[in-house]
């Protein structure tokens, strides 16, 4: 049903992603499906990594990880924004597209994105997509 | 650069998880052990998230409302104090401010010919993020914005009326502002005199200002994967103490530069946006219509960041050239065209003439000059270059240090003579050529709108003149918000959207109470005064450009 599936993940805030990977892992197993983990990150020297390339490999080693960890097929994506907080909506929308994702699955509430001022990052790309969006609450 | 799925390859998921790689591409990474956010302070008080850095952010913000609190409650006590403040610094310590211009101006025109030139900011495969145009657009918009508007027509004239006064004394001392040896009776020579003053003040020596922070901050953070904020520059002296308490007076003094210069600035556009309405369409000049302007703008502004670079600065940057542009074109055609055009030549002529006599820090003659006027704008400029410089440095990755100085140094210096020449050379041959006074007797604000008043179609070009002035005040604010924000959150620059809305608030803020307070001459002292400590950082600067681009691998 299901061939590809997308996990925008931030590595500095794994904590708030377990439930996702997991639930992510099992679909991914259930259809056979490959998963893609992808992240957002600007071009300055941020807490994970110090540049974009760098940020790149540990995305790698993320997907790595998680492929020993669940078996499935991983892939990862790194997507460089000028603004990532201004623009995460739509660089993932551009990500679907472009990884060729059929399912996203992504956590809502992050930390920093329990946001009252603006809407959440997972239901403004539902309304951007034609693939399906699972959205996982803590 | 998307990686294959790993099926069974155990031996490159060895590779992968053991230890980290040599970067791809040539880096040189500064080895230390600091995590950028690791002094940051993280919580959702009321749903609201932050993520800023505890020290600089608390102590900052402190500061800035004690200092808005004082001067509006100690009104009359506090403003002679900052004058005498701002006099006895750009007073005594005029000949610092020159030479120090001169330093940077001579570094960066040194950098474009050496071999250095070639090294890349971000490495030597980083690309560029932004086109030609969009990148140029913000340099421009961010680094001169309403200056450009207000001292266009306004400066050049001044000087040109100075000049043509001739020299003055009293007591032995000059009293005439007029710059270097004037040109008393001659109007040719005034007129050449007062255009080569003013490209001295908006062409190489600011923009060489600018190229210094940026040029810094892009290495370090880029290259040498240092937080972007300004203390970074001070790592190849401070080493691990500039994550400490030095790094943490750099990097306030930073957000008090930026804060101060800019409410400075907004103060400015205010004043001219609201004289040109009521110029234009009778609308009651006054403190109301003031805090009005400055009221919209910053919430335009506070959109405009809300909306992110891409979809909010770096629109705005280029409406507001493709409009700056449409007006210089304007008075190109409709203005004394040849005049204009021939003039461009001379007045870079008689700049690069009169150039090593306006730059001498020692011995002058025109003390009124190259202390209110030189020294005066040389510490704006500085305390504008924190903003301005890390605006810069943000959208230049991936540019070569040649390219990035052409860009920043030479091609808005040349900008800045053309545009000086329409607005400044029309105004002047409008005296000269058919003895037209108004101008010349206008109010600092009015001068444009004078200018304007005696060209065609009037009404649409002041009123594009205005909307400039209200788009560059937009194109600054919220650029200096997200400046600000960085800093204060140790240099991260996705922290949550909440705390750039509340520097934009702060700077609107500070403008209106101190526009209310009377304290346009306070903020310009105190703009001044962050501009002094802030020199220093830019010499160091120019220390850390060098030995960080001899480090990197060429």
């Amino acid at each position: 049903m299901y061939q590809k599936i997308m996990v925008p993940v931030d590595l500095a805030h794994l904590d708030a992603l377990s439930r996702s990977l997991q639930v992510a892992a099992d679909i991914a197993r259930h259809y056979g499906a490959e998963v893609c983990y992808v992240s957002v990150t600007a071009n300055t020297p941020g807490p994970v990594a110090r540049t974009p390339e760098d940020y790149e490999r540990k995305l790698a080693a993320f997907a790595e990880e998680q492929h020993a960890l669940h078996g499935q097929p991983a892939s990862s994506r790194v997507f460089i924004s000028h603004d990532p907080v201004a623009d995460l909506d739509d660089v993932l929308v551009r990500a679907i597209r472009e990884v060729g994702a059929d399912l996203v699955l992504m956590a809502t509430h992050l930390p920093r994105r329990l946001d009252a001022v603006m809407p959440s990052n997972g239901g403004k790309v539902a309304t951007h997509t034609n693939a399906s969006v699972f959205l996982v609450r803590p | 650069m998307e990686n294959k799925p790993h099926e069974e390859t155990p031996t490159e998921q060895n590779e992968i998880t053991e230890g980290v790689p040599a970067p791809e591409g040539a880096h040189n990474l500064i080895d230390t052990d600091y995590v950028i956010g690791q002094d940051n302070y993280t919580a959702s008080p009321l749903g609201i998230s932050l993520d800023i850095h505890g020290k600089v952010f608390a102590i900052s913000a402190a500061v800035t409302l004690f200092f808005v609190v004082l001067t509006l409650a100690l009104q009359n006590e506090v403003e002679p104090l900052f004058n005498a403040m701002r006099d006895w610094l750009t007073g005594n310590l005029a000949w610092f401010f020159i030479l120090a211009g001169n330093v940077f101006v001579v570094l960066c025109l040194g950098l474009i010919v050496s071999p250095l030139g070639k090294i890349r900011i971000g490495g030597s495969d980083a690309t560029p993020d932004f086109s030609y145009v969009g990148w140029f657009s913000m340099l421009f918009a961010a680094g001169m914005g309403i200056g450009l508007m207000f001292y266009g027509v306004s400066e050049p004239m001044s000087h040109f009326d100075a000049a043509l006064g001739g020299i003055s004394m009293e007591n032995g001392v000059r009293t005439d502002w007029a710059p270097l040896g004037a040109a008393a009776g001659d109007q040719q020579a005034a007129a050449r005199l007062g255009m080569a003053a003013t490209i001295f003040h908006w062409g190489l020596h600011p923009w060489a200002i600018y190229a210094v922070v940026a040029l810094a901050l892009a290495l370090f953070s880029f290259n040498k994967g240092l937080p972007l904020t300004m203390r970074s520059i001070f790592y190849p002296i401070l080493g691990e103490r500039v994550w400490g308490w030095p790094g943490h007076v750099i990097d306030m003094l930073a957000v008090f530069a930026t804060l101060f210069g800019l409410a400075t600035s907004l103060g400015i556009g205010a004043s001219q946006a609201s004289a040109g309405l009521n110029y234009l369409f009778g609308m009651p000049e006054g403190n109301l219509t003031m805090v009005a302007l400055i009221m919209g703008i910053t919430l335009v502004a506070t959109l405009s960041i809300v909306a992110g670079v891409d979809k909010g600065v770096k629109r705005l940057s280029q409406v507001n050239m493709a409009l700056a542009f449409l007006l210089l074109l304007f008075i190109l055609v409709v203005g004394p065209t040849m005049l204009i055009l021939t003039g461009f030549f001379e007045n870079l002529w008689s700049y690069a003439v009169n150039l090593p006599a306006l730059s001498n820090p020692f011995f002058r003659d025109d003390a009124n000059f190259s202390q209110g006027w030189t020294a005066f704008y040389w510490a704006w400029w500085i305390s504008w270059s924190p903003f301005v410089g890390m605006f810069i440095a943000r959208v230049s990755r991936g540019r070569t240090v040649r390219e990035f100085l052409v860009a920043v140094l030479l091609v808005p210096s040349f900008v800045s003579v053309l545009w000086m020449t329409a607005f400044g050379g029309t105004a002047i041959d409008q005296f000269v050529g058919s003895g037209f006074e108004g101008v010349r007797e206008a109010a600092l604000e009015l001068k444009l709108f004078v200018m304007l008043g005696e060209l065609p179609l009037t009404e649409i070009t002041s009123f594009v003149g205005i909307v400039l002035v209200v788009v560059f005040f937009i194109t600054s604010s919220d650029s200096g918000s997200l400046v600000i924000d960085t800093i204060t959150a140790g240099g991260k620059v996705d922290a949550p959207k909440p705390q750039r809305v509340f520097w934009a608030f702060i700077e609107g803020g500070i403008a209106v109470a101190l526009l209310l307070g009377g304290g346009l001459v306070a903020l310009q002292a105190m703009a001044v005064s962050t501009g002094l400590p802030f020199t220093v950082v830019l010499l160091v600067g120019c220390y850390a450009i060098v030995k960080g681009l001899l480090s990197e691998p060429r």
